[in-house]
């Protein structure tokens, strides 16, 4: 029993021990330098990588309020990766950063609020883990303290945050009130598509969509993608976002798969908008930040696509998706960050030239720029592809026309920024970037996981194999 | 004969290049890779004549079929048949030639032929795929490093070219992707799990309706790369402000990706549809050669005046599979293989003269023939072959196009077919107009006087293309026998 604990909880019980060390040594008296804490703490998360992969089983504890199967160990183990990438993205910033240890504990907790929500099997263990991991965001998003807008971006992060946690609570509420359960392997014979049932079930569809911000519920995203500094961001973009993608997927083939016409029309039309209206947004923004911001939100309306497709492999491509989403767009925020932290410098008009004085990043950058767009043979292509592949089993091919022409836009801005890296001129250009250890090792893992995720078809077919769908 | 050595290749030459230290090393590694991809396709192309004279009949030659994404039945399938192995060879011949003209590059060397040989990568995978997923796959590869070659090292409004190029093309990817999808779930086979396997999918029957859908996306999408009016406006821009080697690809080989897809994927797996549309294929083609041919004419830059004949010349390769006939696909493939080869020479003899003069400006030039009497005769070449001149590949396709055409015994579909045949007249004019004032007739600037011929890889580049061209215009058997069997096949369907 008590084994059945260690190794069923491993995941949850990690990061709570790496947070513990990381603040015993706060509180102790060694006085140890930023450099030794960050080694330290990325040593920690990269033992907490490799440790996921090893003695795993399915279960479930405390009643049916927590279970874990080998899908969620595998989405764990993404969020395990792309936390680690971000810790080593983050070096260039932390390195003179006063409070490095309390960044490390703030993103270990929030980490650990999205393991409880992926493997609660209860809307409320689900809600105890998605209020852990949202709550130190915010005091993340504020972590460049003394910028204005970062404090800004925090507002505006616990401002939405608190109004769909309200919504979802909300919806839980009438949730239990007209089924009088809340587990989710009992939810599902209870639910009837009554009107109160759907209105509930609408509530939480839309704080889930807040989370991943879908349109209409995107607003806050890009002022707070601007404001808060940039491994946050990262964090914001890829982590957090990925975790609810991942308990979205499940809830909605899972708990609701009997109000399963209800959500594919949603799904259908919020994925148009988040698509077209991330897109048309994006084309015009003149900080790289907030265009990645209104990319992520295009991102999200693909994501959608596949999810709409409920079948195994609606489920895999989504995770897939997730997987290469971790890899692309944190070679971009890496780039991003380390320019940022270097010289402040964050317009794309700043990028101009790019190529000339830093061939290396700008490359990096180009890279993940086209698998962004969905451009072989990196993997953002096989990640679209299975994407709207897994949509395109519904026979709707209006979504994958829309979808396709969607591509087409969110190219052109991908590669304006392209251009700007390579072909402009620029009389001042962004100087050359040194880059340490950290990053050099943040980028190697992004790349070749751009490269082999997708032309490496065990990757999906590990994922495949191991998602459900009805 | 395994065809993994042609995606091999030249993706070792593409990374050996980025060990190169300086030009020298750089450029030979290129031209070593991409004499060897030659010697491969000429490898490919006997032991394929020796497979089919001991009688072996299969539709496909060397096959190899590797699971690829099992749960979506995506198998990384290749193969060759007639037409393939015609655009294999073509494509090795413009690669080689390419790199040869670019051998004077300065500018970011390593990038540009790593570029270069990497677009060869994706020409031939999509030649010799057999699973519609690869084929696709391997026609989006190659218009990112279009876009990048463009705008980095081409000339003029290049960022305005490169950026319309790829957008269009990628529309035209976004098509065939519809397109493809439409295909794929309205296939079934015996256990009812669908396929993206071209020979499969060739066996099964797809509903009429579907195919009604699903054809104009297909065909439209691979349409935007060989120019398919009313999208062609990527051509002239493109072509235009590209360097020379990625002009030569682009005309030579990426616009053929186009109507190799038409072919294989549009009209060959869903004939009801492309019977129905053929009138409409057949009307589109015809406006884009007169239409091609009559703005040729006004044009002054001997790049465009390239560039919208290409347009009126690919005009023929669809009007050729438009109509249907197995004469007239016969003769759009002899005309992709003849266009390939003669554009990129129009296009390296272009570039080798305004690398020179400075200027692609009809006006400006003149008299050419007596200081470089020998990028002069290759720029007379080309153009005797642009205009049909008997003894080139020029002749024997469009000829042959024409042939095919006529067989088609409705009305509209001959005067079609007349019409076509007229502006061979108005492609005589501007062609003779331009390679005359050019060539001919006193020198127009006294400081061209000084200018020196063709260095040995530019003869040489010349020489492989020029060799191609007079080797189908004089014994065009044996492009016919490659290609004539596989029209049979796709008609038969």
């Amino acid at each position: 029993m008590l084994n059945d604990f260690f190794i069923l909880m491993k995941f949850e019980l990690l990061p709570a021990v790496i947070f513990f060390v990381l603040l015993f040594i706060k509180v102790g008296t060694a006085e140890l330098s930023n450099a030794s804490i960050i080694r330290l703490a990325n040593i920690l998360l990269f033992i907490n990588l490799v440790a996921g992969f090893f003695y795993n089983k399915d279960g479930g504890m405390f009643g049916d309020m927590f279970h874990t199967n080998a899908l969620i160990v595998l989405q764990k183990s993404i969020l395990n990766l792309g936390i680690f990438i971000v810790s080593l993205q983050a070096e260039a910033w932390l390195r003179t950063h006063k409070h490095v240890i309390e960044f490390y504990l703030l993103l270990l907790s929030s980490l650990m609020g999205m393991f409880f929500m992926i493997s609660g099997a209860n809307l409320l263990m689900f809600y105890l883990g998605l209020e852990l991991a949202t709550i130190p965001l915010a005091a993340l998003a504020n972590f460049d303290l003394e910028k204005r807008k970062s404090s800004e971006a925090a507002m505006k992060l616990i401002m939405s945050s608190a109004f769909s946690s309200g919504l979802l609570l909300f919806g839980i509420s009438l949730m239990y009130g007209t089924t009088g359960t809340l587990g989710f392997a009992q939810l599902p014979a209870l639910l009837n598509g009554s009107n109160l049932q759907v209105f509930a079930f609408v509530l939480l569809f839309a704080g889930f969509a807040f989370k991943i911000s879908v349109v209409p519920f995107h607003l806050w995203t890009a002022d707070v993608y601007e404001g808060a500094p940039v491994p946050v961001t990262s964090f914001l973009s890829v982590v957090s976002k990925g975790a609810f993608i991942f308990v979205f997927a499940s809830v909605l083939y899972t708990v609701f798969k009997p109000l399963a016409d209800t959500w594919y029309h949603m799904l259908f039309l919020l994925s148009v908008l988040t698509m077209v209206i991330g897109n048309l947004f994006a084309l015009r923004q003149q900080n790289i930040k907030r265009m990645l911001a209104f990319s992520s939100i295009a991102q999200m309306g693909f994501i959608l696509i596949g999810i709409s497709g409920s079948s195994q492999a609606g489920t895999a491509s989504a995770v897939y998706f997730v997987l290469v989403y971790v890899f692309t767009n944190l070679a971009a925020f890496g780039v991003v960050a380390l320019v940022s932290a270097q010289t402040g410098k964050e317009d794309i008009t700043d990028y101009k030239g790019f190529h000339a004085t830093n061939p290396v990043l700008a490359w990096v950058l180009a890279i993940a720029l086209f698998s962004l767009a969905g451009v072989p043979p990196t993997a953002g292509f096989f990640g679209k592809f299975f994407l709207i592949m897994a949509g395109a089993a519904k026979q709707n091919y209006w979504l994958i026309t829309i979808a396709a022409l969607n591509m087409i836009v969110s190219l052109y801005y991908y590669l304006n920024l392209v251009k700007a890296l390579f072909m402009d001129a620029n009389a001042s250009p962004v100087p050359k970037i040194t880059f340490g250890v950290y990053a050099k090792l943040a980028i190697v893992i992004c790349i070749a996981g751009m490269v082999l995720s997708g032309l490496a078809s065990v990757v999906y077919e590990y994922i495949y194999n191991l998602s459900t769908g009805f | 004969m395994n065809l993994y050595w042609l995606l091999i290749l030249p993706t070792i030459t593409a990374f050996a290049l980025l060990l190169g230290n300086n030009l020298k090393q750089v450029r030979m590694i290129a031209f070593g890779g991409a004499l060897l991809q030659m010697v491969l396709a000429f490898i490919l192309l006997f032991a394929f004549w020796q497979q089919r004279s001991a009688g072996n009949t299969a539709p496909m030659l060397f096959e190899n079929n590797l699971s690829w994404f099992a749960p979506l039945h995506i198998n990384f399938h290749t193969g060759v048949d007639g037409i393939s192995v015609a655009m294999i060879m073509l494509t090795s011949f413009v690669v080689l030639s390419a790199v040869l003209v670019s051998w004077k590059m300065d500018m970011q060397y390593k990038t540009f032929f790593f570029l270069l040989i990497f677009l060869s990568i994706g020409a031939y995978g999509f030649f010799m795929s057999l699973d519609v997923f690869t084929l696709f796959f391997f026609l989006e590869i190659a218009v990112i490093p279009k876009f990048m070659l463009i705008g980095v090292w081409g000339s003029g409004k290049k960022e305005y070219s490169a950026m319309k190029l790829a957008l269009m093309l990628m529309a035209g990817s976004a098509l065939v992707f519809v397109g493809l999808m439409g295909l794929y779930f309205n296939t079934a086979d015996t256990s009812g799990a669908h396929s993206f396997d071209l020979m499969q999918i060739a066996q099964m029957h797809i509903p009429v309706e579907a195919q009604m859908i699903f054809f104009p996306f297909a065909f439209v999408g691979f349409g935007i790369f060989t120019a398919l009016f009313p999208f062609h406006t990527w051509v002239p821009d493109g072509h235009s402000s590209a360097p020379t080697a990625a002009s030569m690809f682009l005309a030579g080989i990426s616009m053929k990706l186009g109507g190799y897809g038409c072919l294989r994927v549009a009209t060959f797996l869903m004939p009801d549809a492309a019977h129905a549309y053929s009138w409409i294929i057949i009307l589109l083609s015809t406006i884009a050669i007169i239409y091609g041919a009559f703005a040729t004419m006004m044009q002054k830059d001997l790049k465009y005046i390239n560039a919208y004949s290409s347009v009126s010349h690919c005009g023929f390769v669809l009007l050729g599979i438009g109509m249907l006939t197995e004469t007239s696909i016969t003769g759009a493939v002899m005309q992709m293989v003849s266009h390939g080869l003669m554009t990129a020479l129009f296009f390296a003899a272009i570039g080798m003269i305004y690398s020179r003069t400075h200027t692609r400006m009809v006006a400006q030039l003149g008299g050419l023939l007596k200081i470089m009497p020998f990028i002069s005769t290759v720029f007379v070449i080309a153009g005797l072959c642009s205009l049909g001149l008997p003894g080139f590949s020029g002749f024997v396709a469009e000829m042959t196009v024409f042939m095919g055409s006529w067989q088609n015994p409705d009305t509209l579909y001959r005067l079609a077919t007349i019409l076509a045949c007229a502006s061979i007249v108005v492609t005589a004019v501007y062609i003779l107009r331009a390679v005359g004032s050019t060539v001919m007739g006193p020198v127009t600037d006294e400081h061209y006087n000084a200018l020196t011929d063709a260095g040995w890889y530019e003869k040489l580049a010349a020489i492989i293309l020029i060799a191609g061209i007079v080797a189908i215009g004089i014994a065009p058997f044996w492009l016919n026998q490659l290609i004539a069997p596989v029209a049979a096949t796709i008609l038969k369907k």
